[in-house]
This record gives C-alpha cells, structure tokens and sequence, in this order.
C-alpha cells in the first residue's frame, strides 16, 4: 500500500517548484489538517462509530489524504480502518478528448468493499465527473451497503448531480480558476493554492482549454497532461 | 496522428515502460469478479488472421473484449480470401465497416506494413511470416519483469530456430530497447544471414551460455517452414540444443525457462522441464491478455495513440 502513495508526479512537482506568484494560498498545513480532524469526527459521527468504514481515495492525491484519514480516525477512536486506493482512468468520460493516458493503482484493502460502508475520498470535487467514474469503477469491485463521498475542498461548477457527504473547506470559485491541492507526500508541502485560468500553452495539449471535462481532469489528477 | 505498432523497434524505452506498467494495472482486472472496462467501449477491433493461431487469436480477442470493444473476427479460411481477394481488397472492405484497430497476423511478412497504408485504424502486427510478433515479445518482457523485476543488466539467452522465428526478432529488439544482454544460441544453419546486425551476442554452444543466463526462451523448431534439412536429425538437435532436466540444472536458481509455445514436447524443450516450477509457459498465456489490453487501451483510448509508430504517409 505504501508504493500507493509515493507514486512520483513529476510534471507537477515542477510546476510547484515555480512557485507562481499569481496563485494564493487559502488554505495551509495546519487548516488542512483541523478539516481533515473535523471530517474524522464527523464520519464517526454518521457511521455510528465507524465500523463498516473503508476509505477509498482516488488517484492520486485522495489516496494520501484517504491515509491521512486513516490515521487520524484511528487516533481519535482507537479503530484501525481499512483503505485503499481506486484509479478511474479506464472509466472516465473525457477518455476521447485527450491522449491515452497511464494508469494509477487500485489496490483495495483485504476487506475488500461487500457490505461496507465505503467513503470515497477526492481533494477537489469540482463537475462531479471524476465522482461519477469512480461510482462506476466501484460497481465493478464489488456492492458497498452504502458510498459516502469526502473531499477536501468543494469549488462548485457541478455538472452532474453529485454532492459530498464532508467537505473540508466550500470555496466559491469562478470557472476560470484553477484550485490545486498541494500535500507533503505527493509535493513536498501542504497547501490549497487558487490561481488564476491557466496560462494557454500550459493547457493547449489535450484541449484543456474548454472549461468542463478538460478543467475537471487537470484537478482530478494533479497530474494531468 | 495515427499510429500503429508493426515492429518492436517501433517502442522507445519510454514506451515500452508505459505499456509493460499499464499491463501491470490490468493484470488486477483478470483477479476480479467483473474482469470488464468500459474504455473501449464503441470502438471497433478487427482480428484478422491469415494464418493458424489459437493463443494470440483468443488473447486478442479477450484483451478488446475485456476493454468493451466490438470485436470482429476474421479468419482466411471460409472468408473470399480462399475466392482469391486480395489483401487490398481484404482490408478497403473491413474500413468501410469501420475498424478502429485492426490486428493482423499474416504468412507474408511485412503485410501489416502494407496494411497500414491502407486503412485509417490503428494496425497491431500479430505476427507477420518470419518477420516480427511485437506483442509477444511484450508479453514475455512482462513475464520476465513480472519474475525478476526490472530487465536492465539481466542476461536473456534465446535458442533455436531463430531463422523462421519472428518471436526472436521481436524479442531481441524490445530486449535490447529495455537494457537487457540477450544472447542467441543457435545451429549456424539455423540462424539469420544478417545475425552480426541484430543487438545481441550469438553462440552456437547451448552449455557455456546456460550458467550465465537468468531468462532462457527455448523456440519452436518450425517444421512447417523448414523445406530444406537445417539439421540432420530431430534427435541430434534435440540432444546438442533441447533443454531437459540436466541442462536445466546448470542454470542459476533464480532462472526462468520460457516458451512462446506451441511446444514440441521431447524436440526444444523435455516435458519434465516445461512443466517444473520455472517453466513460465502458462503465465505467458495469461500474461498476453493483460499485455495485449495494455497495448489496445494504448493505441485506441484516447484522442490520439500514446505509444508506436507515426504512420509513414
């Protein structure tokens, strides 16, 4: 599970790197962190105590902050909760818009998902597209008894009806924005950055540059090319 | 852009790392109750075959269907081949139904090179008369990777009838483009004229190379293509270049014998050796579905091919 995480992301550790002056910071390490605390309590809250629960983060950063759950869920209760980690490459809409690309891991906990109260974690939820394809890759793994969706921060811009269960942080954005989530064990640093709509060159492979799937993309996987 | 894979020499390193990476992704598909995709789903896959194959047809056909692709199936035999329609003819009626991905396997070699020339999909080369067979040799990489880890310094030693043998080729090419030493062994007469071209060592005694190999690939003796004597005897080849239990012996514990199979039991390679714990044969079958969905989901996902070889018009 461990090669899970420290799946290497180059093209954005070089962007971070840059360190562009356009972008703001809105959230920091330790706001990161109290969301995340406060997402823990509330999903023991709502699962009455969290048996049942496997977190299930999507490729690649809501695989780290799934872990981080984890770990803050077994500090507050004392449980040990099963995660893993979903790639919904194959199962995306946008497939066709953009050159093929490499796949994540998905690798589920020995548990596995039958009868489990499965909570998807995401750091940005923004169309709902990538919630959506990771619904559909979940079906194919088996029958969760319920799915709960927690993401870090909530920009808005749905396309689908979609709605998550925990939000760490609401941030009213506009469509030309760009939210990235920045975690220590993916980039070095924690930190939610807004930014300005992406420079044109930056997006021009792979039609970025139409604001839905192709923006939803770029969040959903840091990554993205 | 459209892109298709013909040669093995077609993958750059890079390449070959995303295919062989991907098929790792994949091979998880075949552990799971739904062993289904929807990537391809709407995108067409002719399997056209010229000439006899049972695991490379039904891999391929596995790999598309797995992925969700239409697969349509076409084999020489029954079809107007046998009324005498030409390749060209063969290949202008499978475009106006609308192929995506056309995979080929041809007794004439560079007939998929030809092919591509002729349709808009993207052409996958299933072995082409003694010419090449790229995605066996990316099975077999995988299977190598799979065993042993990375192929960089391992030492890969292939042997037999590497004359006819379009599995060599490819493998020899995709070996080296990966950083493998490969050797070949084989009787003089049964290896290529132009041998001194390909990347790889040449030996001709099986016994020396045998401490110092960690992969050994035993080829099929192709009777089907051989019309002259190559070698006096089927027992004389057998003895001098056949693996059995006491040559097996001689190769470092961690070694694994490999076969593209079909096998001819008692000829390249004895029974009791295909079948030990080392023999990697069975893996390489199930190991091609995952390999050949990589190199389909590869060629035919996205908006353009992200792996092979532009198209030369």
């Amino acid at each position: 599970m461990v090669n899970a995480v420290s799946r290497p992301d180059g093209p954005a550790e070089a962007r971070v790197a840059d360190g562009d002056p356009r972008q703001k910071a809105v959230l920091e390490g330790p706001d990161i962190r109290r969301a995340l605390t406060r997402i823990a309590h509330e999903i023991l809250e709502r699962t009455k105590g969290g048996h049942d629960v496997v977190l299930l983060g999507i490729q690649t950063r809501g695989v780290t902050l799934a872990e981080r759950l984890a770990d803050l869920l077994r500090e507050v209760e004392g449980l040990p909760v099963p995660w893993g980690s979903l790639d919904v490459t194959m199962y995306r809409d946008d497939l066709r818009m953009k050159p093929a690309r490499a796949l994540g891991r998905t690798e589920l906990p020995a548990e596995g998902v039958d009868d489990r109260i499965v909570v998807l974690v995401d750091d940005v939820l923004f169309s709902g597209r990538t919630v959506r394809a990771a619904l559909d890759a979940l079906n194919d793994l088996g029958r969760p008894r319920a799915v709960q969706l927690a993401v870090l921060v909530d920009r808005g811009h749905r396309e689908l009806p979609i709605r998550a269960d925990y939000v760490g942080k609401n941030l009213p954005t506009s469509m030309r924005e760009t939210v990235k989530v920045l975690l220590a064990e993916n980039d070095a640093r924690d930190a939610v950055l807004l930014g300005p709509a992406v420079a044109p060159e930056a997006g021009a492979p792979a039609g970025t540059g139409t604001a839905g799937a192709g923006a939803a993309g770029a969040d959903a996987d840091g990554a993205g090319r | 852009m459209k892109r298709h894979l013909i040669s093995a020499a077609d993958l750059t390193k890079d390449d070959a790392l995303l295919v062989l990476d991907t098929a790792e992704e994949l091979a998880q598909v075949a552990g799971r109750s739904i062993k289904k995709l929807p990537t391809l789903r709407g995108r067409t896959v002719v399997n056209l075959f010229f000439e006899d194959s049972t695991r490379t047809r039904i891999s391929f056909e596995a790999a598309a269907k797995r992925l969700s692709a239409d697969v349509i199936n076409f084999s020489a035999k029954g079809s107007s081949v046998s009324k005498g329609e030409s390749l060209k003819d063969t290949a202008l009626t499978l475009e106006a139904m609308g192929a995506d991905g056309v995979v080929i396997r041809h007794g004439a070699s560079g007939a998929p090179h030809r092919l591509a020339g002729w349709v808009q999909g993207s052409v996958v080369n299933a072995g082409d008369g003694t010419h090449e067979h790229p995605t066996q040799a990316l099975l077999d990489a995988f299977t190598m990777r799979r065993r042993l880890g990375e192929l960089e310094g391992r030492r890969v030693t292939i042997v037999g009838d590497v004359l006819h043998s379009r599995v060599a080729r490819s493998n020899v090419l995709l070996l080296d483009t990966l950083g493998a030493d490969v050797t070949v062994v084989a009787p003089p007469t049964l290896l290529p004229v132009a041998i001194d071209t390909w990347p790889c060592s040449v030996s001709y005694d099986l016994d020396s190379v045998l401490p110092k190999s960690d992969v050994i690939m035993m080829l099929r003796v192709q009777q089907e293509r051989m019309n002259a004597a190559y070698f006096p005897t089927v027992r004389e080849y057998s003895r001098r270049y056949g693996l059995d239990g006491e040559r097996m012996a001689q190769l470092p514990e961690h070694a694994i014998v490999m076969h593209p199979g079909p096998m001819n039991r008692g000829v390249e390679i004895a029974a009791d050796v295909a079948d030990s714990a080392r023999s990697t044969i069975v893996e390489q079958v199930a190991n091609g579905v995952s390999a050949r969905m990589a190199v389909l989901y590869l060629l035919l996902s996205g908006s353009e091919p992200a792996i092979g070889k532009a198209a030369s018009e």
